[in-house]
C-alpha cells in the first residue's frame, strides 16, 4: 500500500482529518487516565485480608448489663457453639472493615512512644477461639494459649492484663524492619508492654484511620478473658452454611439477652458497605470509558462516510482504472490507521500530561507506562472497526460512476 | 425569518436520517452521561447548608503540644480534629460566638413504653440549646430546649422523625417521655425530615455520610451526667483514667465543636480569643488553633475524596469529547452542502443570514440532542440505584437546575460546534460553486 497519495488526499481535508486526529486523541487521554483510576480502585477492593471471609458472620450486641459480661458472654458462646455447623465462635471487640474501631499508637520502647516511630495501629481483643473464628494464618511463632486467655482481664483502663500479642506481617515489618519480631516488646502507653509471641498474615483495620493504603494492615491482637468492651460475637461456619448460621445466632442471641439489641451481619455484607463508594466510583468510570468509546466510533463512522461520499467519483475512477474492491478499502482502513497513529501519539503525550496535573493537584499516582500503549492498542482497535463499515461502502462503489457525466 | 430557518433545517435533517441520528446519539449520550456522573459528584461534594456554611467555624486547639504533632508522620502540625472534654466545656463557658455547641455522638438503646416491643439502637449526638438554631434543623413539632435547661441538666429529648414513628407512632410526641437507656426524658421538639449530607456537625465520626436521618438528640450536660458515652472516635495520646469519667478528665479527643460567626470580623476576633485561650491553657507551647470555615473543615477533613473530583474532570472530557464529534459530525454534513450555498448566495443571500440558517440547524440538533440527553439523564439518574449504594444514590436526584443546564449545555454544544462549519460554509465562493456544477 502506498503512503504517499494517501497524505496527499488528506492533506486537501485538512480540517475533518484534524478533527479524526483530536477525537482520538482526546479518547486516549481520557481512555488511560480513566482506565488508570479504574485500576487502582479495583487494586484497592482486592488488598488481601487473610482471615475466612467467605465463612464468618458477626453479631453486635447492645445493651446488655456491662456488668454482667462475663457470665453473659461464656453463656452466649456456649449457645452460639451449640449451633449445628459452626465450627469456632469468640467474642470481639471489633471486626476488620467494620468502620470503627480501636486504635492506638504504639512503640517499640517507653521512649519512642510518642516519635515518629510510634505508628497508629488497630487494636483487636479476642477471647478463647478468637485466631480460629478469624482464620488467622500464623507464620512464625505461636499463637496464645488458655491460660494466656483466662489470665487476661479487661481494666478500667481497658487495656488487657495480658503479656502476649501477635502481630501482622506488615506491623512486625514497620515496628522492626529486616528483624525477626518474636520476644520483641510493643509498648502501649508508657506503663503497657506486651510481647510479641507470634506474626500472622496480614489483616485490615476497622479503617484506615487516615493513614492511607500504607497503614492499612497494621493490627495486633490481644488475648482476654470475657469482659465488658467485647460488644460483639463472631462466628464462622463452612461458607454454604453462614447465612442458616448467622441467623440461628441472632435468635440464639435475642432469647438469651431480650433487653439488648441483636444484630447480624456477614463478613462479606460489611466488606461490601466499607467498599460501597469505591464501587461506584468504578461503576461510574466504566460508564464514562464506554460511552466514550462508542461516541469516538460514532464520530469516525459519521466522518469517514462523509468522506466517502464526497469521493465517489475518484473512487470510481479508481475503480475503472483497474483498483480492485479490496484496493479500496485498504485505502480507507490505512488511512485511519494514519490518522489514529497520529492521535494516538498526541494522547499519549496528553493523557501523561493529564496524569502529571493530577499528581499535583490531587494526590494522584504516577501512571505506569503500560496503560499509554493499552489504550492506544484500543482505540487503534476501534478506529480500524469503525472504519469498516463505511469502507466497506466505499468498496462498493462501482466503477461506472466514473464514467456517468456530472 | 426564523420559521424558514427551521423549516429549511428540518429538511435537510431529514434528508440524512443516518448522519442527523448519529449527532444527535453523540450529543445525547454525551451530555447524560457527563450529567448522571455530574450529579452523583455533587451529591457527595455538595455543601449541606450552603446558606450558611461561610459563617460556621470550627476552631481546633492544640491540647498535646508539638512532641505529639512530631509523632505523626503525615500530620500538618495542625491542632487534633476534635477537642478534650475540658476545653470544650471552657469554650462554651466562654461563650464567645453568636450560637455555639460541643457535640459528641451517642448511640443509646430506646426503650419502647409498649414492652412487647424490642429496644430500639438509635444514633443521635449530645449538644448544647444553640445547636438547633445555628444548623437550623427543622422542627416539626414543638423545638429545642432552653439554655436553662443546659444549665440544669434538664432530662429533655429532641427526637427525630423517624424515631418519633418507631416509638410513639408519630404524631406529635412533644411532652411525652421517652425512656433512653433506662433513664426518663420528656420530649421537647420533634424534628422533620432532617438528614443533612455530608453530616457538617459531625464530620469527624460520621466520615461525612450517614444515610439515616438523626435519631436522638440530648442536652450535652444531661447526657455526660446521665454516663451516655462517646460512641464516636476517641484520639488519645496518652492512656486515659478509668471510664466515662477518666476520659472526661483526659486529654483525649473526643467532642466536636461548632460556632457561628456572621462576619469576618467576627470570625479574627473569635480566632485572637482563641489564641489567647490557648496560651493561658497550654504555657508550655506556642498557641497552635484554627479557625476553619465549613467548607475549609470539609476540605481538610477530606469529606470529598480527591477521586471525586478527579472524576468529575473526567465527566468533563467526556463532555469535550462529544462536543468535539459533534463537531465533526456536523462539519460534515455542511462542508457537503457548499453548492446550495453557493446558489443562495448567488441569489442575493449575504452571509449573515447564511450564518441564522445554519446556526439554527445546529442549535435544533442541540436542542433534539439536548432532549434525547435529558430523558436518558432521567434514566441514568434512576437508575443510578442499581450500581450506587442507597446513601448516595438518594441524593443524585434530577432537580430543576440540573435539568436546565442538561438543555443548555446541549444547545449550547450544538452551536459552538456549528459555528466552524458554518464559517467555513459562509465563505463559499458563490461564482466557484456554481460555475464547478
Amino acid at each position: 500500500m502506498q503512503i504517499q497519495p494517501i497524505l496527499a488526499a488528506l492533506r486537501k481535508h485538512k480540517i475533518p482529518a484534524f478533527l479524526i486526529v483530536l477525537e482520538i486523541a482526546l479518547a486516549c487521554a481520557v481512555l488511560c487516565n480513566a482506565v488508570f483510576m479504574i485500576g487502582q480502585r479495583i487494586g484497592e477492593m482486592r488488598v488481601p485480608n487473610a482471615i475466612d471471609e467467605a465463612g464468618i458472620g458477626y453479631i453486635s450486641v447492645r445493651g446488655t448489663d456491662p456488668n454482667l459480661a462475663n457470665a453473659d458472654i461464656p453463656r452466649d458462646l456456649d449457645a452460639l457453639r451449640q449451633i449445628p455447623g459452626v465450627t469456632a465462635s469468640a467474642a470481639f471487640n471489633m471486626i476488620p472493615l467494620g468502620g470503627s474501631g480501636w486504635n492506638t499508637d504504639v512503640g517499640t520502647s517507653p521512649e519512642n512512644l510518642l516519635s515518629k516511630d510510634s505508628p497508629n495501629v488497630a487494636q483487636y481483643m479476642f477471647t478463647q477461639q478468637g485466631p480460629e473464628a478469624l482464620n488467622l494464618r500464623l507464620l512464625q511463632g505461636r499463637s496464645f494459649s488458655g491460660e494466656e486467655y483466662a489470665a487476661s482481664t479487661l481494666g478500667d483502663d481497658f487495656m488487657p492484663t495480658a503479656h502476649v500479642v501477635l502481630v501482622t506481617r506488615s506491623l512486625a515489618e514497620r515496628l522492626w524492619p529486616g528483624e525477626s519480631a518474636l520476644g520483641k516488646r510493643i509498648w502501649i502507653g508508657k506503663q503497657t508492654n506486651y510481647t510479641v509471641v507470634g506474626v500472622v498474615a496480614d489483616v485490615l483495620r476497622p479503617n484506615q484511620n487516615g493513614l492511607g493504603a500504607a497503614g492499612f494492615h497494621w493490627s495486633l491482637f490481644l488475648p482476654v478473658s470475657p469482659n465488658k468492651g467485647m460488644g460483639a460475637y463472631l462466628v464462622r461456619s463452612a461458607p454454604q452454611d453462614r447465612e442458616r448460621v448467622l441467623r440461628a445466632a441472632v435468635q440464639k442471641i435475642e432469647s438469651l439477652s431480650p433487653a439488648a439489641v441483636v444484630k447480624g451481619r456477614l463478613f462479606s455484607d460489611i466488606r461490601d458497605k466499607f467498599f460501597a463508594n469505591t464501587r461506584s466510583m468504578v461503576w461510574m468510570l466504566v460508564l464514562v470509558c464506554v460511552v466514550m468509546l462508542a461516541v469516538t466510533a460514532f464520530g469516525i463512522v459519521g466522518l469517514t462516510s462523509f468522506w466517502v461520499g464526497q469521493r465517489r467519483r475518484q473512487i470510481g475512477i479508481r475503480r475503472a482504472v483497474g483498483a480492485t474492491r479490496g484496493h479500496i478499502l485498504q485505502y480507507f482502513q490505512t488511512e485511519n490507521f494514519l490518522l489514529s497513529s497520529a492521535g494516538v501519539a498526541i494522547g499519549m503525550i496528553l493523557a501523561f500530561g493529564i496524569n502529571l496535573y493530577l499528581m499535583q493537584h490531587y494526590q494522584m499516582t504516577r501512571m505506569p507506562w503500560v496503560y499509554l500503549p493499552a489504550s492506544a492498542i484500543a482505540l487503534w482497535l476501534l478506529g480500524q472497526l469503525a472504519v469498516l463499515a463505511p469502507a466497506l461502502r466505499a468498496a462498493n462503489v462501482p466503477p461506472v460512476v466514473a464514467t456517468r457525466s456530472v | 425569518m426564523f420559521a424558514y430557518y427551521l423549516d429549511l433545517g428540518l429538511r435537510s435533517l431529514k434528508r440524512s436520517p443516518g448522519l442527523t441520528a448519529l449527532m444527535v446519539l453523540t450529543l445525547a449520550f454525551g451530555v447524560a452521561a457527563s450529567m448522571t456522573a455530574w450529579s452523583v459528584f455533587r451529591a457527595v461534594s455538595g455543601d449541606p447548608i450552603p446558606w450558611k456554611s461561610s459563617q460556621l467555624y470550627v476552631p481546633q486547639i492544640d491540647m498535646w503540644g508539638p512532641q505529639a504533632q512530631d509523632s505523626n508522620p503525615d500530620s500538618d502540625k495542625g491542632p487534633p480534629d476534635a477537642l478534650d472534654y475540658n476545653d470544650a466545656v471552657a469554650l462554651m463557658r466562654d461563650h464567645r460566638a453568636k450560637l455555639q455547641s460541643a457535640i459528641y455522638q451517642i448511640g443509646p438503646a430506646v426503650v419502647p413504653a409498649d414492652a412487647a416491643r424490642h429496644p430500639i439502637n438509635t444514633d443521635g449526638h449530645a449538644v448544647f440549646s444553640e445547636f438547633f438554631p445555628m444548623v437550623d434543623a427543622p422542627f416539626q413539632y414543638g423545638s429545642g430546649w432552653t439554655a436553662a435547661d443546659d444549665e440544669h441538666r434538664a432530662p429533655v429529648a429532641v427526637i427525630g422523625s423517624k424515631l418519633n414513628a418507631k416509638v410513639f407512632d408519630g404524631g406529635n410526641s412533644v411532652g411525652k417521655t421517652i425512656n433512653v437507656d433506662g433513664r426518663d426524658y420528656r420530649v421537647v421538639g420533634v424534628l422533620d425530615d432532617w438528614n443533612p449530607q455530608p453530616r457538617f456537625f459531625d464530620v469527624v465520626n460520621t466520615g461525612g455520610f450517614a444515610s439515616e436521618g438523626e435519631g436522638l438528640f440530648l442536652p450535652f450536660n444531661t447526657a455526660i451526667a446521665a454516663g451516655i458515652s462517646n460512641n464516636g472516635n476517641t484520639n488519645c495520646n496518652a492512656v486515659p483514667d478509668a471510664g466515662f469519667e477518666g476520659l472526661q478528665r483526659s486529654s483525649c479527643v473526643w467532642i466536636a465543636y461548632m460556632a457561628q460567626l456572621d462576619d469576618t470580623a467576627a470570625a479574627t476576633a473569635y480566632r485572637n480569643y482563641l489564641e489567647g485561650f490557648a496560651r493561658t491553657r497550654y504555657p508550655d507551647w506556642a498557641p497552635n488553633v484554627r479557625l476553619r470555615s465549613l467548607p475549609e473543615w470539609l476540605d481538610h477533613e477530606h469529606v470529598v475524596p480527591s477521586d471525586t473530583k478527579v472524576s468529575l474532570l473526567i465527566a468533563l472530557g467526556l463532555l469535550l469529547v462529544c462536543l468535539v464529534n459533534t463537531a465533526g459530525l456536523l462539519l460534515a454534513k455542511f462542508l457537503r452542502r457548499s453548492p446550495e450555498i453557493g446558489v443562495r448566495r448567488a441569489l442575493g443571500a449575504p452571509r449573515a443570514a447564511i450564518y441564522a440558517q445554519f446556526l439554527t440547524e445546529g442549535a435544533t440538533i442541540g436542542v433534539a440532542g439536548g432532549v434525547l440527553g435529558l430523558v436518558l439523564t432521567g434514566v441514568g439518574v434512576a437508575s443510578v440505584g442499581l450500581v450506587l449504594p442507597r446513601d448516595i444514590a438518594n441524593l443524585a436526584r434530577l432537580d430543576v437546575s440540573l435539568l436546565f443546564t442538561t438543555l443548555i449545555v446541549a444547545v449550547l454544544a450544538a452551536v459552538l460546534a456549528a459555528l466552524y462549519p458554518t464559517f467555513r460554509a459562509a465563505r463559499v465562493q458563490p461564482a466557484w460553486q456554481l460555475k464547478s456544477n
